[in-house]
């Protein structure tokens, strides 16, 4: 989970030999996070205690290799669970004290901790299946992950893009209707791409030509694609649903081998393509970014457009292609929900999806790698509430779909350490 | 290489800011370009190096003439640029930001940081500067970010290199061992553009000096012109260097600082343990090369500087730890050193500008509401008072020109009853006219008993106005001497030398 | 951000090149002087006045054509026609004619303008007057349609466009009205109080609501630097999940003896009283925004208050040095701005769905009253009027569907277009060949993307 990423900001900046004097900055809102956590976990095992043997299925019927299942007593677990909380949590208070950074391991282990800890006690005398819940999990992330690396393109390149929404939902339209009457899903995903390039035109036109706050354009793009494809949802869509409306769904390819893997092998290796194209866009976006001349001259331009109009980077055609780069991924992404999994457009399906990237590439802060695992985060979230719904724990769903913009409020609000975006986001280019 | 301008004309709108400018750089030469803040040098520079388009005019690098469509042609054909505002890029690396614009790339189009490295390293060798490749360049002092600019150009194998006011942030001693680059540079055959406005140093380097007033050349120089010919020659007059004032007669101490601390967003120190008084009836002026605490030290003692150790009092009330509204309705008048991002409202006009620091108070407003027509009459005798140069009072402050915008701020802090006067950076990019009004209020405060303080990084200015001069480098006041120090004791403290006051 | 490396980078909300800028604005202001005076004038010449070679005649056409009231028209006419071809195109008489376009074009073309004068026909006679009534009272009835709809567009465009002038974004509309809207209904179906009691209680109820959630935004952008947007968004999910929770348990929200997550109706004290009688549905909510544009043409144009919003809307840097409380002013700000949001939502729960409410009752409000102030240009006779143009729009919209078959969602499309129209005057100039205006480019949207120096 550690991730070490160029230039990503620098949340240490010691001057090199200015030799001026620094203060020392004890840092204490992530240690009292921990302890809020610590606090919840204590509650729910102590005061909403609840008793019995939790079942965590390891594997499902028709896996190659078959685990075992975790059977794990509330109580004990309860109790294990918050002094390895508290213990990690004291462990946090000392490092601020010391005027030290909390390491991402350290954080990771806790929220698994943490989770192990709430799944047990949520899913008490009942049997919660694990490779179903990580399946779903990258079920609901796939069309956050592509959304988010969208954003991640475009915020470094310049331009915020809160039109994600409408990406991806152009690309879920757009798919269906092309697969629908080509009866090609892969044209399906040609096709997804050429929506989520379009909408980016018209973010790229309004924000660099016509210096139209870009976050304003975002907003009234959504708008627009919604009612647009709501409109010929209506009119065309509609009325030939076995024609328009019922595009063929992708086949899963499972990959020999990786997909007998236990536990993950299936999660991971027995999808459809668009899973896969999404693992090679990850690892092109981070590679692209920071390893190669495109990444350098996109995150110049993100920083510090006049710099880099100087040694002769054409600023806004940067921009301008780099946010359609972005829209393409983002529209694949919508192909997710009509060619991934649901098997059909209808009005509005991505319902917010594209808010919840946004919110991914922030929590990710502006880096690939971290925007996809908080994807992965909140698409896990959601489908805890799927599974916690299915098997009846008594949590109210709505607090769990709450969460990942929760932990969004709590991460702009500084409480998971500084966030800082690229320099000149949001700023239009303008040159005499 | 050789470089000529010819005919260069550069409108914005219907002002013209190169009008037929004609100007030839011979190789190996120092060619300075003199002129006042805003004469048009730098559009002139912007307009070699592609970043504008001129209207009229050619640009001939050994007479061809050349078409640059962007910077990228310039720098192409071998026109390099040390910016005034650096063009750097804070979170990339040394290395990163001089290979930018012309990457090399290794098998699968990864950066060859390596070779980028090494090219810094050879030509800091060159030139000895001690530069790490690896370095962020936000992390370093402003002194060797500007060195990160010389490399950038010349890693470009740049023949003719522009330095755009490179001076301004320097101290006297960096600014010397620039010198000594740009004759090494010359000396091996680049031509140089230098931009300035400070005749000691234009004197100093260059071979040949042409003169710049209103977009039009005025005249050329030779470097064995006087200072006060040189002055006549870019203002277009004789002008007075001096500022006419009366022997200060300082009252009680006022404003009375004592082991201030300013501690920045990075936790770093940026004014550390600074103590000094200042009187009623006297002007002290903070001296020192930018960025070296003195903006810091003045939004202290406004108020807006979240996190200070120390104490400052003004006649026995403390001011530090105060809302910026309690500190102004103490009666400090505060003049910040960036009026256009600090100091006005660009969209208000004349009048909404002139209420701006009371806008809750008698007589701009009565029970929550604005008065109107006492706002308009006030706004009318201040036009008159401080000869605001406009349309009228409700002309938006964002289009008046820089003198006339300062004229507004400070009208509007003088306006009030004052028992502290701070200024800072007062006369920075204003026409000449505006500077000799605005010394010149700041003295009359100064007579009516108010203790004043500027903050100011030109030398020549501060000189002009004080009585007593603190300086400041890397957070600290090195000494306060008297008004009438010489300049080049004065030189030396800014650059931190302790002990050459007494 | 930090102060002391300001020489390197250009202070945060700063325009790329302010130097460059300011420095070739105040020369050529000189340069435009009488010539050759051997001594020019110590003070800089007046302001540059554009255009002063212009014939007058000519610029006062120019302030015409290039006026932001024509470029508003323009954008609506624009946005109408596009609207139009979406018509046209799904229109299945049009298809089929068009399959013999070449051998009989006219079916085509007829086709298409029956489409077309059908749709926006029915479009108008849903909103302002329907000619196929006898009576005035009735042919009237749509227009009092187009009010009730405009009613909570107009008071939520208020929030939105307030917020704009202090260079805030609040897309939190969504999440303000439904809190506005169970605060106002719980207070609407709980209590039994006599009716002007009632109503003035669970409006106020609503208000307070929609106050808070928006007061939340300011306060957390104003103690964490958190940019609004985000804060936002986020928080309109939260209230959508909060309510939607309490809508399906019972003792909180839920209608007693309901399994849907519906709300009880309101108590017949708390409902607004219909203006005209029963027979419209136009209520006292309506009246309620036409006081509410009073008061915040009062207080942004008249007040001390307005006056520090807006000058912390237009430069917040300049604002603090002058001694205003710039997250203060954050907070009152998304607090008025919230609360009237709260008011669209107790005027959608008091007014139009009285008979209980569901997670739905914004009914996609929060973000029209974008597009409202956005139209509106952020100012409240702007705002209402636009406010009523989009009211129109949903009121035709419906009896178009009804009519003609065209999905209301034509109207959302034509929305956006009009703002995304607005945003961009030179394309529309182009579009019309108009000519440029003189002078220098105003600002047509609000810009919320600048930030305040961190210090």
């Amino acid at each position: 989970m550690s991730v070490t990423t160029p230039n990503t900001p620098h949340e240490t900046v010691d001057p090199v030999d200015d030799g001026l004097e620094k203060a020392v900055v004890k840092k204490w809102k992530a240690p009292i996070a921990f302890a809020i956590f610590v606090i919840i976990s204590a509650l729910l095992f102590f005061v909403a205690r609840r008793d019995g043997v939790t079942e965590l299925r390891l594997s499902a019927e028709n896996d190659a290799i078959k685990l075992p299942s975790i059977e794990a007593p509330v109580m004990a677990t309860g109790i294990v669970v918050v002094i390895l909380l508290a213990l990690m949590t004291a462990g946090a208070f000392w490092l601020a004290n010391q005027a030290k950074r909390i390491p991402l391991w350290l954080t990771a282990v806790f929220g698994i901790v943490f989770m192990y800890g709430f799944l047990t006690w949520a899913g008490a005398d009942k049997s919660i299946p694990i490779t179903g819940l990580l399946l779903g999990s990258v079920a609901l992330s796939a069309p956050l992950i592509f959304g988010a690396l969208g954003g991640v393109i475009s915020e470094r390149v310049g331009v915020v893009n809160v039109a994600i929404e409408g990406q991806l939902l152009a690309g879920a339209f757009l798919s269906a209707f092309v697969a629908s009457i080509t009866r090609n899903p892969f044209a399906g995903l040609l096709a997804a791409i050429v929506a989520g390039v379009l909408v980016s035109f018209v973010l790229a036109a309004f924000a660099i030509k016509y210096l139209v706050d870009q976050v304003i354009v975002g907003v009234v793009l959504n708008v627009l694609v919604a009612g647009l494809t709501s409109f010929l949802y209506s009119t065309v869509l509609s009325s030939n649903t076995e024609a328009f409306n019922t595009p063929p769904r992708l086949p899963r390819i499972p990959i020999p081998l990786l997909s007998d893997i236990p536990i993950l092998g299936r999660v991971l290796f027995d999808q459809t393509i668009i899973i896969y194209l999404m693992y090679i866009a990850i690892a092109l976006v981070f590679y692209g970014l920071f390893f190669t001349k495109w990444g350098l001259r996109l995150r110049a331009v993100g920083e510090h457009p006049q710099a880099a109009d100087t040694v002769g980077i054409r600023v806004n055609s940067t921009r301008f292609w780099n946010v359609s780069i972005a829209g393409a991924i983002a529209g694949l992404g919508g192909a997710y929900f009509t060619l991934g999994s649901v098997g059909g457009f209808t009005k509005e399906m991505t319902a917010g999806a594209g808010f919840i990237a946004l919110a991914a590439v922030i929590f990710g802060r502006w880096d690939p790698i971290r925007a996809t695992l908080a994807a992965l985060l909140f698409g896990f979230a959601t489908n805890l509430q799927n599974t916690l719904g299915a098997i009846g724990s008594g949590v109210p769903s709505e607090f769990l779909l709450m969460l990942p913009y929760l932990v969004t409020i709590f991460a702009v609000a500084g409480l998971v350490g500084q966030v800082r975006g690229p320099a000149a986001s949001g700023k239009p280019y303008i040159k005499s | 290489m050789k470089l000529e301008l010819r005919g260069i004309t550069k409108r914005f709108g219907s002002l013209v800011a190169n009008d037929h400018i004609d100007l030839v750089v011979e190789p190996g030469e120092i060619h300075c370009l003199l002129g006042e803040n805003g004469a048009g040098k730098s559009t002139l520079m912007n307009v070699l190096y592609g970043l504008y388009q001129a209207e009229e005019g050619d640009i001939l690098l050994d007479d061809s003439v050349q078409h640059f469509e962007g910077p990228g042609d310039a720098m192409r054909a071998g026109i390099g640029m040390v910016h005034q505002h650096f063009m750097l890029i804070p979170v990339f690396t040394v290395a990163e930001n001089v290979m930018l614009g012309h990457e090399e790339t290794k098998a699968g189009g990864r950066l060859n940081l390596d070779a980028a490295r090494a090219r810094v390293r050879e030509i800091s060798a060159r030139f000895g500067f001690d530069v790490d490749p690896d370095a962020l360049v936000g992390d370093l002092p402003v002194g060797i970010q500007q060195r990160v600019e010389i490399i950038k150009a010349l890693s470009r194998d740049a023949s003719v290199l522009v330095f755009d006011e490179p001076t301004a942030v320097l101290t006297p001693q960096e600014t010397d061992e620039l010198m000594t680059i740009m004759r090494q540079l010359k000396s091996e055959g680049t031509s140089i553009v230098f931009i300035t406005h400070k005749l000691r140093e234009v004197r100093e380097v260059a071979d040949r000096i042409t003169v710049v007033r209103l977009g039009k050349i005025v005249g050329e120089a030779s470097p064995t012109a006087s200072n006060s010919e040189l002055a006549a020659l870019m203002v277009g007059r004789n002008v007075e260097l001096t500022v006419h004032k009366e022997p200060a007669r300082p009252g009680a101490a006022s404003l009375v600082v004592e082991h201030l601390d300013v501690i920045d967003a990075n936790g770093i120190k940026v004014v550390n343990d600074v103590s000094f008084e200042v009187h009623e009836g006297e002007i002290l002026a903070i001296a020192g090369v930018q960025g070296n605490g003195q903006t810091e030290l003045t939004e202290a003692i406004l108020g807006i500087q979240p996190r200070t150790n120390g104490s400052i009092s003004l006649n026995g009330t403390r001011l530090n730890g105060q809302s910026v509204k309690k500190v102004l309705n103490a009666g400090v008048g505060f003049v910040p050193e960036d009026r256009t991002h600090d100091g006005l409202v660009g969209e208000f006009t004349i009048a909404e500008n002139l209420m701006l620091d009371r806008s809750d108070q008698q007589p701009f407003v009565k029970g929550g509401t604005l008065q109107l027509k006492a706002l308009n009459d006030f706004a009318e005798e201040k036009k008159r008072e401080f000869d605001i140069r406009a349309e009228s009072i409700t002309t938006h402050a964002g289009r008046l020109s820089g003198g006339n915008q300062q004229k507004v701020v400070l009208a509007r802090e003088l306006s009030r009853e004052l028992k502290l006067f701070v200024a800072s950076q007062p006369t920075r990019g204003i026409d000449v006219g505006s500077i000799e009004f605005v010394h010149k209020r700041m003295v009359e405060t100064r007579d009516a008993g108010v203790p004043v303080i500027v903050v100011s990084t030109e030398l020549d200015e501060v000189v002009a106005l004080a009585d007593r001069i603190a300086v400041m480098y890397r957070g600290s006041i090195v000494g306060i001497v008297p008004g009438d120090t010489p300049r080049d004791v004065l030189g030396l403290m800014m650059a931190g030398e302790t002990g050459v006051a007494a | 951000m930090s102060d002391n490396n300001q020489q390197n980078t250009p202070a945060p909300g700063a325009a790329p090149e302010p130097a460059a800028a300011s420095a070739s604005a105040s020369a050529p202001a000189s340069a435009s002087a009488p010539a050759s005076s051997p001594a020019p004038q110590p003070a800089a010449a007046p302001a540059p006045k554009p255009d002063t070679e212009a014939p007058r005649s000519n610029k006062i056409l120019n302030e015409i054509l290039g006026g932001s009231f024509l470029i508003s028209i323009l954008a609506v006419l624009l946005a109408l026609i596009a609207g139009a071809i979406l018509i046209a195109a799904t229109n299945e008489d049009v298809q089929t004619a068009s399959g013999y376009f070449f051998s009989r074009p006219g079916d085509t073309l007829g086709a298409i303008w029956q489409a077309v004068s059908g749709a926006y026909s029915a479009l108008f006679q849903g909103s302002v007057y329907n000619f196929r009534r006898d009576s005035f009272a009735d042919g009237i009835k749509p227009l009092t349609e187009t009010l009730t709809f405009a009613t909570p567009l107009i008071a939520a465009g208020l929030g939105v466009g307030l917020a704009f002038r202090v260079g805030l974004f609040n897309i939190g509309g969504r999440g303000q009205m439904l809190i506005a809207a169970a605060c106002a209904g719980w207070v609407g179906f709980s209590f039994q109080l006599p009716a002007p009691l009632h109503i003035t209680l669970a409006v106020l109820a609503g208000i307070a609501g929609g106050a808070i959630w928006g007061g939340l935004v300011g306060f957390l952008k104003a103690r964490t630097g958190a940019h609004e947007v985000i804060l936002t968004i986020m928080l309109n999910y939260v209230a959508f999940y909060l309510i939607s929770y309490m809508l399906r348990t019972p003792g909180l929200l839920q209608a007693p003896g309901s399994p849907n997550p519906k709300s009880p109706p309101m108590a017949e004290t708390a409902v607004f009283p219909a203006l005209f009688g029963s027979k419209y549905n136009l209520h006292l909510g309506f009246i309620l925004v036409i006081v509410a544009t009073a008061l915040v043409w009062y207080l942004l144009n008249r007040s001390s208050l307005g006056f520090r919003f807006r000058a912390v809307g237009e430069n917040p840097n300049a604002a603090k040095v002058a001694g205003i409380d710039v997250k203060n002013t954050y907070v009152y700000a998304m607090l008025f701005s919230g609360g009237l949001v709260g008011l669209a939502g107790v005027s959608q729960v008091l007014g139009t769905v009285t008979g209980g409410f569901s997670g739905g009752i914004d009914a996609g409000i929060g973000f029209d009253a974008i597009t409202v102030a956005l139209l509106g240009r952020s100012k409240p006779i702007g705002i209402f009027f636009a406010g009523i143009l989009f009211g129109a729009f949903k009121a035709g919209g419906f009896s178009m569907q009804a009519a003609e078959g065209v999905p209301v969602d034509i109207v959302v499309v034509v929305q956006s277009l009009i703002v995304l129209f607005i945003a961009a005057p030179p394309l529309v100039r182009a579009i019309f060949f108009l000519p440029k205006p003189g002078g220098r480019a105003r600002r047509v949207l609000p810009n919320v993307s600048k930030e305040v120096a961190a210090k």
